[in-house]
């Protein structure tokens, strides 16, 4: 499996062994095997219901895996594990719908768990904040609400949110499927950024320029089960299995 | 014997008002922090809790408030002596106030969406934190208009605390009736003093239903 490694080797930051997930008699994953190394960057995609989002909503267990393990930072995680939201404090998660706190303003949604969570204080809180909204080019909008944004915005607002937990791998749940057209460039350029300084991340998204940009490795699912990876250029150029090429077949555009 | 309704019966009924706007501010303050407690109990991770908070709430909310009352009030009783009426409604109304409070109030917090917990608990906010944080301040927000409603209902609830002998307003009508004999004229006035308090909530409520009734701005 070395093959599929494409970012710098040494310890993987996240391992899952043989992990199964079930929502009642239905098969979300099946005996997934993977190993994430720092600074690796993952493109997962897949049909809906292939089991890709929930993947990584197990990684921080947002879903509860039933079997297998998964290995983060050296820490095994599950249901029960202690100091879960220890280690989930180290993972940033930015979903397809934003999920800010409508009743804070922008800069204290970027606040809030840095103060709360890691004890912070404020003014350091706020300096941080004022500087990942930089970042994600909206330091004007630090005093409005989450109501007040653009859809664009506000994902861009939610990425510097888990940035300011200062995670060690960020996971996005197609960060761009729930947004107008026009708006999607703004929040890829944010995580090209990102990629850029060599964040480690797993992205579940359906946006094939930003996987062969940015990607060290592209993982396609189907049916809960990872079917098939391998670095942007092969994945794209020689897809191997059937289904691989049925999928991308209906998401690319044809020439 | 009988005499007739005057100004010194009108000013009678208008003074007992504020007895029944006391046992009103009693059970619903001690009705808000008993609410809380079963609203958080009925939302909680905890199975036994959520039993405990449902059992409860189908309990008072199953049971008419009258014998709530007559419980509280004949209970007390014949287990310790004589209670005060005015401390037997407060217990009755209190905690019946708890149990539709508390039901109220789920359904605001279920209300919010589960987005704003799987956020909250993605950035490594426990249980505890997320509740007060994220989802009471905006299930508060929600909550306000159908509680103010709520008020009204209670307000109305203290009537009840007549039959054991408390003197709000319900009382008073029945005393200067029996002096007057004139049901008819000293049940109207009663009638409109309640009216007099109940509907500034109702448009108060109604007010804040259209300030308050979008869970996002």
């Amino acid at each position: 499996m070395s093959a599929t490694t494409g970012a710098a080797g040494g310890e993987p930051i996240i391992t899952l062994e043989g992990v199964s997930k079930r929502f009642g008699s239905f098969q979300a994953l099946r005996n997934i095997n993977l190993e994430v190394h720092r600074g690796e960057r993952i493109v997962i995609c897949g049909p809906s219901g292939s089991g890709k989002s929930t993947l990584i909503r197990c990684i921080n267990q947002l879903e509860h895996h039933q079997q297998g393990r998964i290995v983060f930072d050296g820490r095994e995680i599950g249901p029960h594990a202690h100091g879960l939201d220890q280690i989930r404090r180290e993972i940033g998660m930015v979903f397809q719908s934003f999920n800010l706190f409508p009743h804070l303003t922008v800069l204290q949604n970027c606040t809030l768990a840095p103060m709360k969570v890691r004890s912070t204080a404020r003014a350091e809180a706020e300096a941080l904040a004022r500087r990942y909204l930089e970042r994600v080019r909206i330091p004007e909008q630090a005093n409005k609400y989450p109501g007040q944004l653009s859809g664009g915005q506000q994902q861009r607002v939610a990425i510097a949110r888990a940035l300011c937990m200062n995670p060690k791998v960020m996971l996005f749940d197609e960060p761009t499927s729930a947004l107008d057209p026009e708006m999607v460039k703004e929040v890829l350029e944010t995580m090209i950024g990102l990629a850029e300084d060599g964040m480690t991340m797993l992205c579940v998204t359906h946006e094939m320029g930003f996987a062969r940009s940015v990607a060290h490795r592209v993982i396609f699912m189907d049916a809960g089960e990872i079917v098939e990876q391998a670095p942007p250029e092969t994945f794209f150029a020689h897809p191997k299995s059937e289904r691989t090429r049925t999928f991308l077949g209906q998401i690319l555009p044809h020439g | 014997m009988f005499h007739h309704f005057g100004t010194n019966d009108f000013l009678f009924l208008v003074a007992a008002i504020r007895w029944t706007l006391a046992l009103s501010a009693i059970a619903f303050i001690g009705g808000g922090i008993g609410g809380l407690v079963v609203a958080l109990a009925r939302t909680a991770p905890l199975a036994p809790l959520r039993l405990a908070a449902t059992g409860y709430i189908q309990l008072f909310q199953g049971t008419p408030l009258l014998m709530q009352l007559f419980l509280v009030f004949f209970g007390a009783n014949m287990f310790g002596g004589r209670i005060d009426p005015l401390i037997a409604a407060a217990i009755a109304l209190t905690l019946n106030a708890a149990a539709f409070l508390g039901e109220i109030w789920r359904g605001c917090i279920e209300a919010i969406p589960r987005g704003q917990w799987e956020a909250a608990t993605a950035l490594g906010l426990r249980y505890p934190a997320a509740m007060r944080d994220i989802v009471l301040p905006q299930a508060a927000r929600i909550a306000v208009a159908p509680t103010v409603g709520f008020l009204v209902l209670l307000v109305k609830s203290t009537s009840l605390a007549s039959i054991i002998g408390f003197v709000e307003i319900t009382r008073a009508g029945q005393i200067i009736n029996n002096a007057t004999f004139q049901p008819f004229l000293v049940f109207s006035v009663v009638a409109v003093l309640y009216f007099a308090l109940c509907w500034p909530l109702s448009l108060l409520s109604r007010h804040l239903e259209t300030r308050f009734g979008t869970v996002s701005r």
